[in-house]
């Protein structure tokens, strides 16, 4: 079968891969219909994720049909379509109880901090991802869910992680009626965060990029105001000047490892990987928020350490929240939100590539070409 | 042993006052976290019964008491890049000394991964690998200006070095210490 597969820093290539088998009665084999890049995915493109091995296929997003089963599946059956959420996730340990799918004790022999995640290196798992045209996806009782008949496929495969992590930022946030949210990061994840924090009853909602582009499509789709950290200055002060020098009352890092803006933390963080990547907006997060306030973060960042002003989040008394979202656990309202038409995944999607060209996504994706927002990759068997 | 006499486990319910003010709607973790008291799931700690055979080597985490029902197979450990990788899982997560190797492996793995190619004959693309083609599309100039600048700093240094070395050559002058014996 073709699939993405790394070759080291800045280099993936499309190649012909074996087939992936059922390794456990709980598994199903999936024929990939819409695979996307993730804004996730380029720190491992980077080469920032520890343990990312040559020959690893990437992908945490993806949609397909079932076209194996292994003996125990009774949930889903051949043939039919589903969502399939980014984490691996058991259903039956001590934290997907909770629905806490992002948490699996049960997916990840090499990491007892993260949960198995599809094609997310071996500190998450070593599983194989969906940018191919077949993966292999455990626990099929627990993780897919069937998409709704009148569901499109593209709306489908932004329900796997992006939709679900913007929401989960919001819902982190713990908005109040009347809140003023701002978000760092008008990436597919910070745009859909800026548009769902108005689903939770927010008062005003900002958004912080350096992208003129991403700004533009944020101030559409997500109805939001849109700065460019360039221009305004220093956006802690510009945040605490519009705030009559509160600060905002919740702050959303969804910009994660990958983060411009400090000189510092750019060299410290992803030039010389002295750091779990750049963490510029967290810095900016902790100091933007008002006292008391709330930091969600659904940024990504590496296993080791991070330069943060943790002195001045306990003395402004903050809580900061984060985790990998439970896609799972979000996933009927939100189908229900696509459905009723309060959410438009799609919009998002500005490019469409054949798998055979991910290596000009991801090129496209990272440095931000052809004002690209959300790439959407299709396998070869994808139109079969 | 004193440090263990400290660390004996004391049931929590026989401190007094213990939980009289807990106030479960101030929970931090909700709504991330469905709230479940210890005895509504006896059975809270469970895992699937099967478990995925360890046909091939995987490495655990030593924070981890066993290996997870199931895993991933893909690319094994293996050659300089799978040794270091080995020596990194001994150590927990919270040490460095468990994540700056694996950074290593990972960048010995390329190398380990462009030998193997060139021994069987195959030369990297890495203008298609690198995605070059979306940068002479859409972002000619500054990309022509990119790789000018790298190409001459690199030239640079070629002949800076090359010269230095002439340099020290034409510098140095043999002296016949042994002629005044």
């Amino acid at each position: 079968m073709l699939a993405m597969e790394y070759r080291g820093p800045k280099r993936v290539r499309a190649v012909q891969k074996p087939m992936p088998e059922i390794k456990h009665p709980q598994d199903a084999i999936v024929r990939v219909l819409r695979a996307c890049i993730c804004g996730s995915d380029l720190h491992l493109y980077n080469g920032n994720i520890p343990d990312t091995r040559v020959g690893s296929t990437f992908g945490h997003e993806f949609v397909g049909e079932i076209v194996e089963v292994g003996t125990e599946v009774t949930k889903v059956k051949v043939g039919d379509r589903v969502i399939v959420p980014f984490n691996v996730s058991c259903g039956e340990c001590h934290f997907c109880k909770q629905e806490m799918y992002g948490n699996c004790q049960e997916s990840n022999t090499e990491s007892g901090a993260i949960g198995g995640i599809y094609g997310y290196s071996h500190t998450a798992g070593g599983f194989n991802g969906g940018q191919a045209e077949y993966a292999r996806v455990p626990y099929a009782n627990v993780g897919p869910v069937i998409i709704p008949a009148d569901m499109d496929l593209d709306d489908a495969v932004m329900l796997t992680d992006v939709i679900p992590t913007g929401y989960q930022g919001a819902e982190m946030a713990g908005i109040q009626e009347g809140d003023t949210v701002v978000v760092f990061g008008a990436g597919p994840i910070g745009i859909t965060a800026a548009r769902c924090a108005w689903l939770f009853g927010a008062g005003r909602v900002i958004i912080i990029d350096k992208q003129e582009y991403r700004l533009d499509f944020a101030r559409n789709y997500a109805y939001c105001e849109a700065y460019n950290f360039e221009e305004i200055g220093d956006p802690v002060m510009f945040i605490k000047k519009i705030t009559d020098f509160m600060g905002a009352d919740c702050v959303i890092d969804a910009v994660g490892a990958e983060a411009e803006g400090n000189t510092l933390q750019t060299i410290t963080g992803r030039k010389l990987l002295l750091q779990a990547g750049s963490a510029t907006a967290l810095h900016w997060a902790i100091n933007a928020v008002k006292k008391g306030g709330v930091v969600s973060i659904v940024g990504v960042y590496g296993p080791t350490d991070n330069l943060i002003p943790i002195g001045n989040a306990m003395n402004k008394g903050l809580t900061i929240r984060g985790n990998q979202t439970s896609v799972k656990r979000l996933l009927p309202r939100l189908i229900k939100h696509v459905q009723d038409g309060v959410l438009d995944p799609k919009g998002l999607i500005t490019h469409r590539l054949p798998l055979e060209e991910v290596a000009d996504g991801y090129r496209m994706f990272s440095n931000k070409l052809d004002n690209c927002i959300k790439t959407v990759l299709m396998p070869p068997t994808a139109n079969q | 042993m004193k440090d263990n006499a400290i660390n004996t486990p004391i049931d929590p319910k026989t401190i007094k006052g213990w939980g009289i003010d807990a106030d479960p709607k101030n929970d931090p973790t909700y709504p991330m976290r469905k709230r479940m008291n210890a005895d509504e799931d006896p059975d809270s700690k469970s895992r699937p019964d099967n478990l995925q055979p360890v046909d091939e080597e995987v490495l655990k985490s030593v924070e981890r008491k066993n290996v997870s029902a199931v895993f991933g197979t893909p690319e094994p450990p293996r050659g300089l890049s799978g040794m270091i990788r080995r020596q990194a899982y001994k150590y927990p997560e919270n040490q460095y000394k468990r994540w700056l190797p694996l950074v290593l492996a990972d960048r010995v793995d390329v190398v380990e991964n462009i030998v193997t190619d060139l021994a069987h004959g195959k030369l990297p693309n890495i203008w298609a690998e690198k995605g070059y083609d979306m940068e002479w599309k859409y972002n000619r100039t500054a990309f022509v200006t990119k790789m000018a600048t790298i190409g001459a700093v690199t030239a640079g240094l070629v002949v800076w070095l090359s010269s230095g070395k002439k340099n020290k050559k034409s510098k140095y002058v043999k002296k016949d210490y042994l002629s005044r014996f």
